[in-house]
């Protein structure tokens, strides 16, 4: 779980910097942007879920 | 490769920003003062004795390493090619300072700044690793900030790396815009904060099951508001300084913006407080100490970024929706997400400092030369490296140094409490001021 979240993390940015360097219109770049950021939230809600504590207490 | 090097300034402009830099320490030691007085009694001394170990640690690491991975704008750098526009990533400074002359030059200024403002950029983590944080951990995971992640991400903003850049290659805006270190100081070490609390997890006794599958985290008091609340002082006098030298010495703003930069740290600080005294004032029935002052802090932290840039009334808008976000994020973090996040840097340093990154492209009239969607897109790039890429880097480190260094002390020196336990000795040898405070096992 800690691992896919820090992937996720990981992916997301590598989408907005992609977004940065390779689309040419503006409206793009903000669309993936958006959509990097996204998966990085979802990456960063993956992680904190891993470090719960209540879920280390059932582990 | 090198970029341009800011305009030159003059000799009462390096006057003032000696002065200015002299200021920074005043920011440390009133986040020591914050990290002391929010910890358990007895672990008081040994706070104190970590900060002073994060500074000193976190002034040879960057001088020995991180100084020639951070560079300044104009010096020797590494660049990668994508898609033909050149991306500068790490600077190319020999170690140890070598062939830097240290003199009252701006260059000199800016290394001085920058050891004071890593060594409060590893200060943050102390906060939420409180009553469980063993003292060589401390130092170890000070070295990797000052060598590694701070100089990385702080070439990139500062040292004309490829987020200052953004303006000029891509067009969004004026490049990635932190005046002060919202981002590059504060999110930074907040999100440190945030790797620190997960690896260690929560004190003893933080998170207990009461039968049922809800759990209501404990209280743990902070052990002497006094010293928090002096050390927001010291800090409001510390930030106005680091925010002034920072602009100047770092993103190239004119000197004649210092007051308008110590006018703006204030008044967003102030208002970032009164908001918090409003909100708890209203949420419990009476201004909550402790949340009031970790808003104080997190108006100065959200101030950085955007302070010579904004208007005095947005100044206010910016600290008061930070004084407004705290004691919700505080409460989020440790009731909703089980974060023992003891003195709330997290909180008060990493999402108020994303706010205050976001302030500059919403509230000021930076970058708007290019389109303020273009200023939106270049904040937005930045927090996304500071999520994306500084998160993940600040917690595999962290973990790995777990892994060769176990970094949480065991049960019985958290029972006993961190000051007897590493230091031997207690920050109140003659009160009893808990009845298990001192007692030999």
């Amino acid at each position: 779980m800690k691992l896919a979240g820090l992937l996720l993390l990981t992916a997301g940015w590598v989408i907005v910097i992609s977004a940065i360097a390779l689309l040419p219109s503006p409206i793009g770049k903000a669309g993936f942007v958006l959509a990097g950021i996204a998966v990085e939230f979802l990456g960063l809600a993956v992680v904190t879920y891993s470090h719960s504590a209540l879920n280390t207490e059932r582990e | 490769m090198t970029t341009q090097p800011f305009a030159p300034l003059s000799d009462a402009a390096l006057v003032l920003c000696t002065m200015l830099v002299f200021m920074v320490p005043l920011a440390c030691i009133g986040l020591t003062l914050v990290n002391a007085g929010l910890a358990r009694s007895r672990s008081a001394a040994h706070s104190t004795v970590s900060s002073l170990c994060v500074l000193s640690t976190a002034a040879i690491a960057y001088v020995v390493f991180g100084f020639s991975f951070q560079g300044v704008p104009g010096g020797p750098a590494h660049a990668l090619a994508v898609a033909g526009k050149e991306w500068n990533w790490i600077a190319a400074e020999p170690l140890f300072l070598r062939g830097l002359r240290l003199d009252l030059s701006a260059l000199s200024l800016t290394l001085l700044l920058q050891i004071f403002s890593v060594g409060l950029a590893a200060l943050i983590p102390l906060s939420s690793g409180a009553d469980r944080w063993r003292l060589g951990a401390i130092c170890g995971s000070t070295i990797l900030v000052a060598a590694c992640t701070y100089p990385l991400f702080a070439h990139w903003v500062w040292g004309g790396g490829w987020l200052a850049q953004l303006g000029k290659i891509y067009g969004l805006g004026s490049g990635f815009i932190d005046g002060g270190g919202s981002g590059t100081i504060q999110v930074l070490g907040g999100i440190a904060a945030l790797s620190i609390s997960w690896i260690l997890g929560p004190r003893s006794g933080k998170y207990e099951p009461s039968g049922g599958t809800t759990v209501i985290p404990a209280a743990i008091p902070a052990h002497n508001i006094v010293l928090v609340l002096l050390g927001c002082l010291f800090a409001g006098v510390g930030w106005m300084g680091l925010n002034s030298a920072g602009a100047i010495l770092l993103s190239g703003v004119h000197p004649s913006r210092v007051i308008l930069i110590a006018v703006n740290t204030i008044l967003a600080a102030s208002a970032s407080g009164l908001t918090a005294a409003a909100v708890t004032g209203i949420r419990f029935r009476r201004p909550d100490a402790s949340l009031v002052a970790n808003a104080w802090i997190a108006g100065l932290v959200a101030s950085s970024a955007g302070a010579p840039f904004l208007k005095p009334a947005a100044a206010i808008l910016v600290g008061g929706v930070a004084g407004a976000m705290v004691p919700f994020a505080v409460e989020i973090l440790e009731f909703r997400l089980t974060l023992d996040d003891a003195g709330g840097a997290v909180s008060v340093h990493a999402i108020a400092g994303v706010w205050g990154l976001f302030s500059v492209a919403a509230l000021s009239d930076a970058g708007a030369q290019n389109g303020s969607h273009g200023q939106w897109l270049a904040q937005l790039v930045g927090v996304a490296t500071l999520l994306g890429f500084v998160l993940p880097l600040t917690y595999s480190l962290n973990w790995l140094l777990n892994a060769v260094y176990r970094q949480r002390v065991d049960l019985e020196g958290e029972s006993r409490g961190m000051d007897l336990h590493e230091l031997g000795a207690g920050a109140y040898p003659e009160f009893v001021v808990h009845r298990d405070d001192f007692m030999q096992s």
